[in-house]
């Protein structure tokens, strides 16, 4: 027992050998080995020099793709001997910049490349907008790099670096490069060796930056920064080992089941908030989720705030957590994040600390409160984090401002509301009495906040109070209040009218909210239906781009593989043609199997987005997407839908794929079929006659002389008979090959069939020599549109058939005449007749009906060529078995031609 | 019959072929020569055969075109053309520049041998009819326009007539579609007339008109009525 259960788990868990076969599997791809440092100057260039200088002399194919020297001399002594890339000279705001040259340097293909800074932020116009991107294509070409980055470039530790040296740093390289790297190298040097370094002279610093990096390089500072590169190194190590233990199922100490949880909202602190619980995770070992909860709130959000949580739940992406977006269920939002966590087997949950006021809190309680009281073993870690020094990340992209222009007729209906109501409420008071009229008012204040929100409804009750004050409340048409209780029932109705407006107004945004999800569910559901119904390639795809340009209000293109590359297949509007440098951004995508283009990383300048389509089975094409006029595309409620859209239309069209596979491979497996019958056919038809001949002729040369003369003429019938056999074999095989080939062209006339008849018969008369043959034809049979040659043929081989399987003495009829806009042929034998299952298969290639054991010699051909001739002559030849006796009965049926039918018809 | 051997010249590219009528004709009495292509066919012709077996499908030189020289050279000597089944075209158009017949590969040396028999007939007699023509049943005086079948008078129509009159007079060689078209109507005409025209004579003159014994059909090609044995 005990062994059964320790067996599994020494298996490797698949997620580390997944993870170990993409880095090493891959085939082709590069392996990545990446020098890190603390701090400028510490001799990260140096290193990688030195170790790329003894690969070269270990006979790798090294190039220099991009160093900088910065003027070292002793860095600059190493490039000897080294091939350097030419840099791309690319012009940037009148000024010549010289560039890496990636395309140069994929077209080099060495073995392995020097890619100095990582973190490097290519001028605006470049393939990638960042270098890491470059390298990430280096390696998927299968080109090792080596590259070199300081730690406060990286992701994670941004913040942490701010807060240090109190910089922060724009160009940043995502923590999963670094993962991803094959090999990790820190190097070190003492914080005081570095300032040493710093003050002979050997550190390049920029001169614009000399004072921010005086700051910067100070004890203090450097050795902070050097325990964060040691302990980011020592994190990645610890993975590799981690990986390394899991892939060879040792067992060790890793950490299980933790799990952490990040709330994010619109608040611009919560990319600090992902990255902790990135560094949290990383610590822990623990898969991570950044949570957001949409709460009626959202509807209000400005495109600013939609963006930033879009671009906060992609950063969680990219560092490598999962992004999820729930709708608001509970009325507070701490039960909603506790119920997710509970359900997800959370263990830590992060959330932002309140920026709120007490106040604030008092009134609407604090998320952090509750989830603090509620959480029971779940931990909670209350981060303050802190708002990026300058707005909006590198990567957000201008909003076009959706929200919706004010609009005064609300106000107006709620102000005439409350007019009617007031107006009502002097009708009504003689007979309710002044204390019930409020209830009038307050009727018009739901009625406004139902219809229109908050606002509008606020106006109706601010209006109704003084109304109501105005009008009702002694001393009426003053604004003072007499009697004491009138000032309390005056507070209590304001007091009441706000309340009841702001719970309408609550309840209609969330049938709003629920009615927006509802409709997007049900064109979810539409478009499935639609999808399923459609049958070609083309109906998916012209759904696919119709659905996602009408709901999104985007134009569409659809692109799918073709012969190599990919091309336009479908479009909406239809006539959407891509210009060249979309299309080379569409090609990026789809070989890359990554976003491209507009309001991507990769290619930003195209005027499209384009988003890869990807089923289980991989990328099936690109979606590509537009807009005219400048701002982002999608909002983050639109990313998503666009992905639920992109799913089911992906699905759709590898359905579609899936159904052509499935018939090419039918078709394959019945040419496979019909190719080994037809080599049984040949090596046992052909081979049969054949070595009758032989052996015949063979006698008669070698036995001339001890045979009489009725034994000749025996073998030379024999070789006669045998040769004709093998004559109508080979016929057979050149008319099937014809019929295949498509090379029967009816030379179509007027013919009779009487006369055909006639010839077909005489070209049988030796095969049907054995039978009786009788022939009724009707006399005043019409003339038929035949190929004559081909029609004969026909004939000849069901009388080729009937006279291999009807018995010597038996009677063969051929009988014809008019069934209305039919001339009708049967031809009848006594062979017992055709199994009832048999009646169809009759006319496949290469089938041959068993009697019992015995299988009757012949090519299997005869009657599907029969069948192929007759089709080609618009006719139709059927087989039955006959009702008054033991046989077969071919039915052929040729329509009377149009005129002849006509001329009868009118005589 | 000391007159000298009919002399005949086969061409054709494969050897086996050439030896089997070689041998076959030297045996029912022809003088046989031989022409692996159409080069030497064209030289062979100077020693005038009386009677040219040609394949259509030689190494150097197309059969048709072989064919046309061979009627520029010698303008009257019979042509039998050896072809294949389903090339009913070439066959018509080898028949249309001059051929006599054809016999459709593989061929029985008996087919042959009645094909040429009919063709050099016919050479012999094209400028003197034969008055009366016997066949199996059928006898027609071409001189009193009488047709019988046994003993029965059998009454036909001008124009079945003029066709059984050119069958009879090109008894045992095939006459194509158009040869017929031209000979019995001054204007275009379409085959589907001709076919009426057959089937109604085939009804006056043959037992089972559905199996004719006496008037063929070529399928494809045309018609012949079987020559006297």
């Amino acid at each position: 027992m005990a062994d059964e259960r320790r067996e599994p788990a020494e298996r490797p868990s698949p997620e580390a050998l997944l993870a170990e076969a993409r880095r090493e599997g891959q085939g082709r791809a590069g392996r990545l080995k990446i020098f890190v440092g603390a701090a400028p100057g510490v001799g990260k260039t140096y290193e990688m020099l030195q170790a790329a200088r003894a690969k070269l002399k270990e006979g790798v194919d090294v190039v220099v793709g991009v160093v900088e020297t910065h003027g070292r001399k002793e860095t600059e002594a190493l490039l000897d001997g080294f091939e350097v890339l030419p840099r791309k000279p690319t012009v940037y705001v009148n000024r010549i910049l010289n560039e890496f040259d990636i395309d140069a340097a994929l077209e080099r293909h060495p073995g392995l490349i020097l890619v100095d800074e990582l973190a490097h932020t290519n001028i605006p116009g470049s393939r990638h907008p960042k270098r890491y991107l470059d390298v990430e294509e280096l390696l998927n070409a299968g080109i090792d790099v080596y590259t070199t980055v300081n730690i406060q470039h990286i992701e994670s530790l941004n913040d942490v670096v701010a807060q240090i040296t109190r910089v922060r740093v724009r160009e940043i390289v995502p923590d999963s490069v670094l993962d991803k790297a094959d090999a990790v190298e820190l190097v070190d040097l003492t914080p005081d060796d570095l300032i040493q370094r710093l003050k002979e002279g050997k550190v390049y610093v920029p001169k614009q930056a000399e004072r921010a990096l005086k700051h910067y390089f100070s004890p203090a500072n450097l050795t902070a920064l050097r325990e964060l590169a040691l302990r980011r190194t020592a994190e990645r190590v610890d993975e590799q080992l981690l990986e390394h233990m899991q892939a060879r199922a040792i067992s060790g100490p890793w950490a299980a089941g933790e799990r952490i949880l990040v709330c994010v909202n619109e608040d611009p602190r919560s990319a600090a908030l992902v990255r902790y619980a990135r560094r949290l995770a990383d610590r822990l070992h623990a898969p991570w989720i950044a949570l957001c909860v949409e709460t009626t709130r959202n509807l209000h959000f400005s495109e600013d705030e939609r963006d930033r949580i879009a671009e906060t739940l992609r950063l969680a992406a990219r560092l490598g957590g999962e992004a999820t977006t729930v709708p608001a269920k509970a009325r507070r939002l701490a039960d909603d994040v506790i119920e997710f966590a509970r359900k997800h087997n959370v263990t830590h949950i992060i959330i932002g600390k309140s920026t709120r006021s007490r106040w604030f809190e008092i009134l609407h309680g604090s998320v952090v409160h509750d989830l603090v009281r509620r959480t029971g073993n779940i931990g909670v870690h209350v981060v303050a984090g802190e708002a990026p020094a300058e707005e909006a990340p590198a990567s957000a992209v201008v909003a076009t401002d959706a929200s919706q222009p004010f609009d005064l007729v609300p106000y107006i209906v709620a102000l005439l509301a409350v007019a009617a109501a007031l107006g009502v409420s002097i009708l009504v008071r003689p007979l309710f009495g002044v204390e019930n009229v409020d209830l009038v008012l307050l009727t018009a204040i739901v009625g406004v906040a139902v219809r229109y929100g908050l606002w509008p409804s606020l106006l109706a009750s601010v209006a109704a109070s003084l109304c109501y004050n105005f009008f009702f409340l002694p001393p009426v048409y003053t604004f003072t209040i007499a009697d004491p209780t009138n000032i309390a029932a005056f507070a209590l109705f304001t007091i009441v009218a706000i309340v009841v407006s702001n719970l309408a107004a609550r309840g209609r945004m969330h049938t709003v909210t629920a009615h927006e999800r509802v409709r997007s569910v049900e064109s979810l559901y539409a478009f499935s239906r639609k999808l399923a119904g459609a049958g070609t390639l083309d109906d998916v795809l012209w759904a696919t781009a119709y659905q996602i340009a009408s709901m999104l209000k985007v134009r569409v293109v659809l692109l799918l593989s073709e012969s190599g590359s990919i091309g336009v297949k479908a479009g909406y509007p239809p006539e959407d043609d891509l210009d060249e440098a979309d299309l080379a951004a569409a090609k990026w995508a789809w070989e890359k199997d990554r976003p491209a283009g507009r309001d991507s990383d990769a290619l930003p300048g195209a005027k499209w987005l384009f988003l890869p389509l990807r089923t289980g089975r991989g990328a099936i094409g690109i979606l590509g997407i537009s807009r005219d006029g400048p701002g982002a595309l999608l909002r983050v409620e639109q990313r998503r839908l666009l992905d639920a859209l992109m799913d089911q239309g992906a699905l759709a069209i590898e359905r579609v794929h899936l159904v052509e596979d499935i018939d090419r491979v039918k078709r394959t497996a019945e040419t496979d079929r019909l190719r080994s019958a037809l080599l049984t056919s040949i090596s046992h038809d052909l081979k049969t006659p054949l070595a009758a001949i032989l052996g015949s002729a063979g006698a008669m040369k070698d036995l001339s002389k001890s045979l009489d003369e009725a034994a000749k003429t025996d073998l030379l019938a024999n070789i006669i008979d045998e040769s004709e056999r093998l004559n109508r074999f080979i016929a057979n095989l050149l008319d099937m090959t014809k019929l295949e080939s498509g090379a029967v062209v009816p030379n179509a006339a007027l013919h009779d069939i009487y006369e055909i008849v006639g010839t077909a018969l005489q070209r049988a008369s030796k095969i049907l020599a054995k039978h009786r043959v009788e022939v009724e034809i009707n006399s005043d049979l019409p003339m038929v549109m035949l190929d004559a040659v081909l029609f004969e043929q026909v004939l000849f081989n069901v009388l080729d058939n009937a006279a291999k399987y009807a018995p010597p003495n038996t009677t063969v009829r051929i009988q014809s005449w008019r069934d209305n806009d039919k001339v009708r042929l049967d031809i009848l034998d006594e062979g017992g007749g055709i199994p009832a299952g048999d009646l169809e298969r009759i006319f496949d290639k290469f089938y041959r009906a068993r009697k019992g054991d015995q299988v009757r010699a012949g090519t299997g051909l005869g009657l599907a060529i029969s069948r192929g001739f007759v089709e080609a002559l618009h006719g139709t030849i059927t087989a039955a078995n006959r009702p008054d006796l033991a046989g077969a009965v071919f039915t052929i049926s040729l329509p009377v031609p149009g005129n002849a039918a006509r001329r009868e018809a009118a005589a | 019959m000391s007159a000298a051997p009919i002399r005949i010249l086969v061409v054709d590219d494969e050897p086996p072929i050439r030896k089997l009528l070689r041998m076959g004709l030297t045996a029912h009495g022809y003088e046989v020569l031989d022409a692996p292509n159409g080069k030497i066919a064209l030289e062979l012709l100077a020693k005038k055969p009386n009677l040219v077996i040609l394949d259509l499908g030689l190494p150097d030189i197309d059969g048709l075109e072989l064919l046309r020289r061979i009627r520029l050279q010698q303008e009257n000597v019979p042509v039998v053309v050896l072809s294949s089944r389903g090339d009913e075209a070439g066959k018509v158009a080898a028949l249309d520049l001059g051929a006599d017949d054809y016999v459709t590969k593989p061929f029985g040396m008996d087919e042959l041998l009645a094909r040429m028999r009919a063709a050099l007939r016919h050479q012999l007699q094209v400028h003197g009819e034969r008055p009366v023509f016997h066949v199996g049943s059928l006898t027609v005086d071409l001189v009193r326009r009488i047709v019988k079948v046994g003993d029965k008078d059998v009454k036909l129509s001008p124009k079945e007539y003029d066709l059984l009159r050119l069958l009879v007079q090109h008894a045992g060689k095939v006459l194509t579609h158009k040869f017929l078209l031209q000979a019995l109507w001054d204007e275009p005409t379409d085959t589907q007339y001709l076919r009426v025209y057959v089937r109604q004579l085939r009804r006056k003159i043959e037992t089972y008109p559905e199996r004719p014994q006496y008037l063929m059909t070529e399928t494809g090609v045309g018609y012949r009525l079987r020559a006297p044995v």
